[in-house]
């Protein structure tokens, strides 16, 4: 079985958040970490790998730096990395994202696409359908459970309140959620080993059918009106009132802003 | 020259540290606090081939360098002293002389299980009466004319990983000879001794002032048979072989000195900039910026030592000629004074929160002060590096 898992370097939430002029995000200067939803992508091929016997290849597109985070997959125990980058392809939307990485899965002979469900910077869980669309191939979004049934998956999707298990033919791709299992750690010698392989390195000129109209920013329809950090919120009115007047201020409060 | 670490060092950091933070860190107070050997997270570590960063792979290891084993020591260390120690105890002190000096039939049975981790590795070389004067070793060993095997007696006392450890290097008397002048000399051999072994039992265990989760115990040998294979190196070499494995050694709990200080420093930096005094954070007082400044600096210096030592290390692996004693000897001793002098400025810093046992600070500087006595005390360090200026 052949499993391409398609990994995202997104900005580490936990460290300062930087914007380019164009209002994108500025990539290079953040922290970065592999996206919550996609390490568990990887992690549910990895057991995949380990129950069955597989070939996991991870696929990224990004900076020249997400090398790192292919780099990290292969420590976890991913068996080959692609990465994707050029310049025309820098700025792109979910559109002209899922394009681009349908075009290069297009070089890649896989039974199984796994994708994170959304990634924790854009948060659209839209690249994984759309990479299925562009490819035709059956998508399962919202995974959390994934087994294998001959030539088909058996994948449990989250609801709110219940759960549908669809089975699915391959080729087909599934987008995982974080939930769905606890991520393995790299090891010592998986790193060396991982920083020993070779990572394929692909540009627009590898990308098989597609257009450049439909690349990178120009080629994204969604333009960004707007960005900013997190507005902090000034310092809250503090009273000093009994506890009935308080409730009461509060209930008027609440009363002129509409709340209640 | 270049200081900066390269981008797989980088990724094993991150690994160690994130692995601290979540499965280490938590159990820390609660290791100290009940005195247990953190079992559950040595499992976890054999799990990811934290056993055996620096053995070659080809005897299971992950074929790592000293360095990346060195970042894993320091890593644990900032979090938990306890932890740190069984990673170094058992890879400098057991597995590292086995991959040096054994046999093929020894790595075979030995380093690759270690190596692995489904063996927990120890060292036995102090006794009751030889500490810094190694010399003073009484534990003997016999060899049975008739069948080979050798017959240990003696004991040997705080021995970390003890009682938990699977495979013992003992060193031990197996010859007395007479130099030019006619004086009796003792000549050591070193022993692999499995737990188990008839006539090998465990004493009592240590209660210590710091890295009260680790095992320390007393080790007793009374008719112990060992078999013939059994001697690590040659006969009459135990004592460089022991020498050089604490040279070792000591780089491994420099690392862990690093450690305590480095982790100390890092919550003295949160401490002190949430604490407000006379209306202000106590991190605005410039008594507390100049001392975090020397504390700083200090730890910066501590780790291009051990790092250093580290890669010195690191070139006696490929050429056995080079000698790395007096960079790990320095390593140890400075950085195992930079960890009691940064650790008690941490309680300091800390004022009254730092003595009470919920704050990490006061559990580290108890942990510091090991370092300045295991594995050589700082006074050795200070005689292996005079003598080499003798020289």
């Amino acid at each position: 079985m052949k499993i391409v898992v398609c990994i995202k370097q997104v900005p580490d939430t936990k460290g300062g958040v930087q914007f380019n002029p164009d209002g994108t995000l500025n990539r290079a200067a953040m922290l970065t970490i592999m996206n919550p939803d996609d390490k568990a992508g990887l992690e549910a091929a990895l057991r995949l790998k380990d129950q069955y016997g597989a070939e996991v290849t991870v696929l990224t597109m990004g900076l020249p730096k997400a090398d790192e985070v292919l780099r990290e997959a292969m420590a976890m125990g991913a068996d080959k990395g692609v990465l994707v980058t050029d310049r025309v392809l820098g700025g792109a939307d979910t559109w002209a994202t899922s394009t681009t990485i349908a075009g290069a899965l297009r070089n890649i002979d896989y039974d199984l696409v796994i994708t994170g469900r959304q990634a924790i910077d854009g948060d659209t869980a839209q690249v994984g359908p759309q990479i299925a669309e562009h490819l035709g191939l059956p998508v399962i979004s919202y995974a959390e459970e994934i087994k294998i049934d001959g030539d088909s998956v058996i994948v449990k999707r989250q609801y709110e309140d219940r759960y549908h298990e669809l089975k699915a033919k391959m080729p087909c791709l599934i987008t995982a959620l974080a939930e769905l299992n606890e991520p393995r750690y790299m090891t010592p010698g998986g790193i060396f080993d991982a920083y020993e392989k070779e990572v394929t390195v692909w540009g627009r000129k590898d990308l098989k059918d597609v257009d450049d109209a439909n690349l990178g920013l120009a080629g994204s329809p969604t333009k960004i009106a707007k960005a900013s950090d997190k507005v902090r919120k000034g310092a809250g009115e503090k009273v000093a009132l009994d506890p009935t007047e308080s409730v009461a201020y509060i209930m008027s409060k609440l009363t002129e802003k509409h709340v209640i | 020259m270049d200081f900066s670490l390269d981008k797989k060092h980088e990724m094993a950091r991150s690994l160690f540290k994130e692995f601290a933070e979540n499965e280490v860190k938590p159990f820390a107070q609660e290791t100290d606090e009940t005195e247990h050997f953190p079992e559950a997270i040595v499992e976890k570590m054999e799990k990811l081939g934290f056993m055996g960063i620096p053995i070659e792979k080809q005897y299971g290891g992950q074929g790592c360098d000293i360095l990346t084993y060195i970042m894993a020591v320091e890593e644990m260390a900032k979090v938990c002293g306890t932890t740190s120690v069984v990673i170094s105890a058992h890879t400098s002190l057991c597995a590292d002389p086995i991959q040096t000096y054994g046999t093929e039939e020894q790595k075979q049975k030995f380093l690759i299980p270690l190596a692995k981790g489904e063996l927990l590795g120890a060292f036995g070389l102090t006794e009751p009466g030889a500490g810094t004067d190694a010399q003073g070793v009484q534990t003997r060993a016999v060899q049975d004319e008739a069948t080979g095997e050798w017959i240990l007696n003696g004991s040997k006392c705080f021995i970390t990983n003890g009682k938990y450890a699977d495979v013992y290097i003992i060193i031990a008397i197996t010859d007395i000879v007479e130099d030019k002048r006619g004086r009796k000399q003792k000549k050591f051999s070193a022993f692999i001794v499995e737990k188990g072994t008839p006539g090998f039992s465990f004493g009592t265990k240590e209660k210590k002032m710091g890295i009260r989760g680790s095992a320390t115990y007393e080790l007793i040998f009374q008719d112990c048979r060992i078999p013939a294979d059994s001697m690590l190196g040659q006969r009459g070499k135990g004592f460089p072989i022991a020498m050089h494995t604490l040279d070792g050694g000591r780089i491994g709990i420099a690392a862990q000195a690093l450690g305590l200080a480095e982790g100390a420093l890092e919550r003295t930096i949160a401490y002190t900039k949430e604490r407000k005094q006379f209306g202000r954070s106590i991190a605005q007082q410039q008594n507390t910026q100049f001392q975090l400044a020397d504390m700083a600096t200090k730890v910066e210096a501590a780790q291009m030592m051990v790092y250093r030592a580290a890669m010195k290390k690191q070139q006696f692996m490929a050429d056995h000629k080079t000698s790395y004693s007096v960079e790990a000897a320095m390593a140890k001793l400075y950085a195992a004074e930079v960890a009691m002098e940064v650790t008690t400025k941490a309680v300091q810093l800390h004022g009254g929160y730092g003595y009470i046992r919920e704050y990490d600070v006061e559990r580290m500087m108890r942990d510091a002060k090991i370092t300045e006595i295991y594995e050589g005390t700082s006074e050795v360090q200070r005689m292996v590096i005079f003598g080499s200026l003798l020289k």
